[in-house]
């Protein structure tokens, strides 16, 4: 039986990082949104499972927190602000989809690399989960910086403080304040770039990072 | 035993001053063509029976026989152990092969006093390399075999691309040497005992030991042709004469892989926990980074030579992993990993001389190696079509051929790499397997190319429609490569266990026995974790296709009517709306080729009502010579021409010079401690 | 006795694999009919094409060689052979040891690669076509096979069919991660070989974005015939192969008496039946890809795979 539990929890992580690998595949925004939804929602099962196997019942609230907020809501505002700015095509990516997915291995190797190395006297359950979690952040990271749609780096944002989360759960006793106040924090740090996002697009008709460096006289 | 082929060599070596003689008799150069294959063909298969039965006996007592030749206080010494019987076998056999298909070959020669005195010279360097037993006669053997296949290469001296890739091979053969030359010298220490009992015996410091493995792998890697140093090999090759060519790319380089197994497993002793990965890296590089340059070239011989390319990395990736498992101490997964690089030594000799046959028989019939300008040889030249396509068959590791089992074998022994517990190699191993997939996938796609376009389809130029079949000769040597390649593929067993004395010796460990297994498989680890029966696939897909054939043929129907191809109901008269061979690799070229490359298509189309014709440009950069050989060439013009200013001094200033020259070291004699 | 027994056995699988593989076709092209709210045609046609076809006159070209002749008898016996080997009802059969998969994915690219040439034979741009983007695809399909056989052969301990079947049958294969990278993967690159929706269309013939189909195109008679065959049982193939690594419940063991194999021998039928139509929901609901977009597709097999592989060389609980 614990076995089967250990299994499911990294069953569950490594589907986190799936995820964020199908992110990193998406070229529409749509899609991209959904799949960010997906991400959510697999990050809430993961947290749930997590509460089950610590034994931990306050995890039930943060899973609850991640699935409400971020898989329904966050996506639902999201797909609003992107019909009302219009930009719901194609995401332009800076580094190719094949390069991309390369790099995002071998940002993955070496968060295994790090984590397994740095951890080696710890529980193994909450190492592998640290290995996943860091590499679910590094592959935000990797989709912020290979992204110049501004919706696209926020969703990147999003699922790296999904990275961080998975992180916190797996190491045993995260206090629920300390949740409550992330997820505050980020869902304000959200709604500030909502609206600077409304005021760039009211300003200059695109939120086209590479257009905007124009702007402000940085491109030749 | 040694000397006994060196009584051959000797034989060999005497052959070029006959064959100077012969061929400079009036109207004597056909005389003298077939007596000097001729006679090379005879003392080859000499040597080869001498170094099988040398495998076979594999006595602790080697001989060694010791000659009052070079230094006077050293003696050239020479012996025989498995690992150099083995790699004699592999020489001997392509040197046998390429003398028989030159009988019907060289005929075609136009200038033979150019060929023949070298060729014989080329075989005995050959030899003498893989026999040498101190590092004076295995230099200066290693450095006679480069001269002589520089001679070759430049035989036909009228084109100007084989003057200059005869000037690319002597710069890199005179790289390759002088890193051997520093890797030996590390190696016999500043006592200067260079024979290789004392090197073996001698434990060098951990940094010397490093250095000298980095100087070996240079050195031999440049002759083998690892990226980034094989720039040479893609020249030289095509350019000499087919059968040297085939030489040149299936024994030359085999002969460079034994230098790297002579220095680094034997004479350095237990290798240090990094050498795998760099080795490993290197070989995973060079295999996709081979086929991928075959894959955009239009010269049959040009995608050959990468082939060759792709292989070695091949190769290097099963040495690199028996170096892993050797300095883990994990004995039985080295032999493994060892046995797959090595069968895939003989492999290869065996199908890249096949194929390079093949070459030459097409470019001796149609008078062109462009691919662009063949097709349709599969008519005129029926044999030869089957034998090339066998030798493809065997390089795209399909089987029941011989090329599958080598890298079988090789996966089998990367699936034992999760007990290795360095990181590094953790992180290297997936990552060159994967490589190593690829590469295969895509050698099946070249060769589809290579035979297809040359061989299948309709004859793109008049020289294509009118070529004859090759002679008696070179389909024999053809044939006998083809049927080698089946029976290795079909009876591995027996070419595993021959292997077994040669792994013995570099890694203490063997294989397990594989005459001994039910149904002739073979069980490379443990009969439930994999084995594989070429004999039975072979039989069952000749079996099943034949009782199918027969069965639909009485049963259904054997009607057959021949018309125009249907072409989906367009009328397809020109011969130009066949692929071509650009055509057929542009899905892999936009794949791989934009970023590795920079592979660009340009289309010109002109304004309308201009009667100018459009025109579609494929640019590709090769980016390893363009960032890599080009500054250091233009580096050394420049520092050429700065230096160049020393010729224009006065007497006066040269005198000084002098002076100060010496006035420097007798300072260095007074402060040296 | 046990000898016999044995032979039987194993010709039965091959007599089974090539009775079934047209019922697989005519089953997914019934349902996905259905599910466009066509009739569809009936479940046996193709039996009756293929009778059809073998009876009919072979229309040869001018210029098609002997190679084009003896390759689809050679496709078609390469594959058989592959469908063979690959445990159906029963795991262990009597020549099951002779090819381990990975000598089985080499004996289908020993059929690619014939079919290819074929396509090149008789000079004309629609076999070129096919037979240049068959060998682009097949450069990322193989590869990423290799890895998802690495993959599960390291956790399986083994690279034979049997064994690895019987792992994933037993408690202790767990739910790994690596084994969800993995079938994610093996569905991606079945989809690739057998040439369906998204990566082929398999129901026409005269696009210029058919793959599979214009390397076939100047094939009739019994020479079309063996090759729809050959198609048929390389679509049976993977699924077999699907059901055996990744849902092997029913398959029986080498020591199965009769009640086992009747079992296995159901089971096996429905998990045909499930992938089926599976494959014909998924053809349904997705749009075929256009051709530079496949690499992209693929490529994301072969990460995934050698994610899987990564994951496995760097921590045994993976």
């Amino acid at each position: 039986m614990p076995a089967l539990v250990f299994d499911i929890a990294h069953l569950l992580a490594g589907s986190l990082v799936v995820m964020s690998f199908v992110q990193l595949y998406q070229d529409r925004l749509s899609a991209l949104i959904n799949v960010f939804a997906v991400h959510a929602l697999v990050l809430a099962l993961s947290v749930a499972w997590q509460a089950f196997a610590q034994g931990a019942p306050h995890l039930y609230i943060t899973a609850a927190i991640a699935l409400v907020f971020k898989a329904i809501i966050i996506p639902v505002a999201l797909r609003r602000i992107m019909v009302r700015l219009g930009i719901h095509r194609e995401i332009e990516v800076v580094v190719g989809v094949g390069p991309a997915m390369l790099l995002g291995i071998g940002l993955v190797a070496l968060a295994m690399v790090v984590m397994l190395r740095v951890t080696a006297e710890a529980d193994p359950l909450a190492r592998e989960d640290l290995a996943f979690a860091l590499s679910v952040v590094l592959l935000g990271l990797l989709m912020m910086v290979t992204r110049r749609n501004a919706v696209s780096q926020v969703i990147g944002f999003m699922s790296l403080e999904n990275g961080l989360v998975l992180a916190a759960t797996g190491a045993k006793g995260m206090p629920l304040v300390v949740e409550i106040s992330v997820a505050f924090s980020v869902l304000i740090a959200f709604i500030v770039i909502g609206i600077f996002l409304f005021r760039i697009r009211e300003r200059f008709d695109t939120v086209d990072m590479q257009a905007l460096d124009k702007f402000r006289g940085e491109r030749r | 035993m040694v000397a006994y082929a060196l009584c051959a060599v000797a034989a060999l070596l005497a052959l070029s001053p006959i064959a100077v003689a012969a061929s400079a008799a009036p109207r004597g150069a056909r005389a003298a063509t077939s007596l000097v294959y001729g006679a090379c063909l005879i003392i080859t298969l000499i040597l080869g029976a001498i170094a099988l039965f040398a495998l076979y006996r594999d006595s602790a007592t080697t001989s060694v026989v010791t000659l009052p030749l070079g230094l006077p206080w050293l003696g050239a010494h020479f012996r025989i152990d498995a690992l150099a019987a083995f790699f004699l076998v592999v020489v001997n056999l392509g040197g046998a092969a390429a003398s028989l298909f030159a009988l019907g070959y060289g005929r075609h020669e136009h200038s033979p006093q150019r060929v023949l005195p070298f060729y014989p010279a080329y075989l005995a360097a050959m030899n003498l390399v893989v026999m040498a037993d101190d590092a004076f006669s295995f230099l200066v053997s290693w450095e006679f075999m480069s001269l002589t296949s520089w001679a070759l290469v430049i035989a036909n001296h009228e084109l100007r691309e084989n003057m200059r890739a005869g000037f690319v091979y002597l710069m890199m053969a005179s790289f390759g040497t002088l890193m051997l030359l520093l890797a030996f010298g590390l190696l016999a220490g500043p006592g200067g005992n260079y024979t290789f009992d004392a090197i073996r015996t001698s434990q060098p410091a951990a940094i010397v030991a490093a250095l000298t493995f980095t100087l070996a792998l240079a050195g031999a890697g440049s002759k083998a042709g690892l990226v980034p140093l094989h720039a040479w090999l893609p020249l030289a090759h095509p350019a000499a004469p087919s059968h040297v060519s085939a030489l040149m790319s299936g024994v030359m380089t085999k002969v460079a892989v034994y230098g790297f197994l002579r220095l680094v497993f034997d004479l350095l002793g237990t290798p240090a926990w990094w050498w795998s990965i760099v080795v490993l890296a290197l070989g995973g590089i060079t295999a996709v980074m081979g086929v991928l340059y075959a894959l955009m070239q239009r010269d049959l011989k040009r995608v050959l030579a990468y082939s060759t390319i792709e292989n070695i990395g091949i190769i290097f990736v099963a040495l690199g992993l028996a170096l892993a498992f050797q300095s883990e101490g994990l004995a039985a997964a080295a032999a493994l990993s060892l046995t797959a690089g090595l069968f895939h030594v003989f492999n290869h000799s065996l199908f890249k001389s096949l194929l390079f046959f093949g070459a030459g028989s097409v470019l001796n019939a149609t008078g062109t190696r462009d691919m662009e300008h063949l097709g349709g040889l599969i008519h005129r030249m029926p044999r030869t079509a089957v034998v090339f396509l066998a030798g493809s068959v065997a390089i795209s590791a399909l089987p029941p051929l011989n090329g599958f089992v080598s890298e079988w074998l090789i996966f089998q022994a990367i699936l034992l790499s999760p007990q290795l517990p360095s990181w590094g190699l953790k992180l290297t191993v997936p990552a060159v397997g994967a490589l190593l997939a690829l590469s295969a996938a895509l050698a099946a796609a070249c060769f589809v190319r290579a035979f297809g376009i040359t061989f299948l389809g309709r004859p793109r130029t008049p020289a294509a429609s009118g070529a004859q079949e090759t002679d008696g000769h070179s389909l024999a040597a053809m044939v006998l490569l083809a049927t080698l390649c089946l029976i290795a593929g079909i009876l591995p067993g027996l070419f595993i266990d021959a292997l077994a004395p040669v792994v013995q010796l570099l890694v203490r460990g063997r294989m397990p026995v594989q005459t001994g297994v039910e149904w002739l498989s073979i069980v490379p680890i443990a009969e439930s974790r994999s084995s594989y029966n070429g004999l039975l696939l072979f039989s069952f897909m000749i079996v099943s296709g034949a009782t199918t054939a027969f069965a639909i043929h009485r049963l259904a129907s054997d009607k057959l009517r021949r018309g125009p191809a249907w072409g989906c109901g367009y009328p397809d008269a020109s011969v130009a709306m066949q692929y071509t061979a650009d055509s057929f690799a542009q899905p892999i070229r936009r794949v791989f080729g934009t970023t590795l490359f920079r592979a660009r298509e340009i289309g010109e189309m002109p304004r309308p009502g201009s009667t100018a014709p459009a025109r579609l440009t494929v640019q590709l950069r090769d980016l390893i010579w363009d960032y890599g050989y080009a500054p250091i060439a233009i580096g050394v013009d420049v520092v050429a021409d700065r230096l160049n200013y020393l010729q224009f001094l006065t007497i006066r200033s040269y005198l000084s010079l002098v002076f100060a020259a010496l006035v420097l070291l007798l300072l260095v004699l007074a402060i040296w401690p | 006795m046990a000898v016999i027994r044995d032979f039987a056995l194993q010709g039965a699988q091959m007599l089974l694999v090539l009775l079934l593989s047209p019922l697989l076709t005519g089953f997914v092209r019934k349902l996905k009919a259905r599910l466009l709210r066509r009739q569809g045609p009936p479940l046996l046609q193709p039996y009756r094409d293929l009778i059809r076809l073998m009876r009919k006159e072979v229309v040869l070209a001018d210029n098609a060689s002997w190679l084009f002749r003896v390759i689809p008898y050679f496709v078609f016996a390469a594959t058989w052979i592959a469908a063979s080997l690959v445990p159906t009802f029963r795991s262990g059969l009597l020549f099951s040891w002779s090819a381990d998969l990975i000598a089985i994915i080499a004996v289908l690219a020993s059929a690619r690669f014939a079919l290819a040439l074929a396509g090149l034979d008789v000079g004309t741009s629609f076999g070129g076509i096919g037979s240049s983007r068959e060998v682009m695809i097949a450069s990322l399909a193989e590869p990423a096979m290799l890895m998802i056989v690495f993959a599960v052969a390291l956790i399986a301990g083994s690279t034979q069919l049997s064994t690895m079947a019987a792992f994933m049958n037993s408690p202790e294969v767990g739910l790994r991660v690596s084994l969800g990278l993995a079938l994610i993967a093996l569905v991606i690159v079945a989809i690739a070989e057998n040439a369906r929706i998204p990566v082929d269309n398999p129901a026409t013939h005269l696009e210029l974005t058919m793959v599979h189909e214009a390397m076939v195109l100047e094939y009739s008679g019994r020479h079309l015939a063996l090759i729809e065959l050959s198609a048929a049982l390389k679509l049976l193939l993977y699924i077999s192969l699907i059901a055996c690594l990744f849902a092997p419940w029913g398959l029986s063991s080498p020591a199965a008496g009769p009640w086992e194999l009747t079992v296995g021998a159901v089971a096996y039928v429905v998990k045909l039946a499930a992938g089926g139509a599976l494959l014909a929901v998924f053809e349904t609901v997705i749009a075929k890809m256009r051709v530079f977009r496949l690499p992209g597709f693929i490529g994301a097999a072969l990460m995934l795979a050698l994610l899987a592989t990564l994951l496995r060389f760097v921590s045994g609980s993976f």
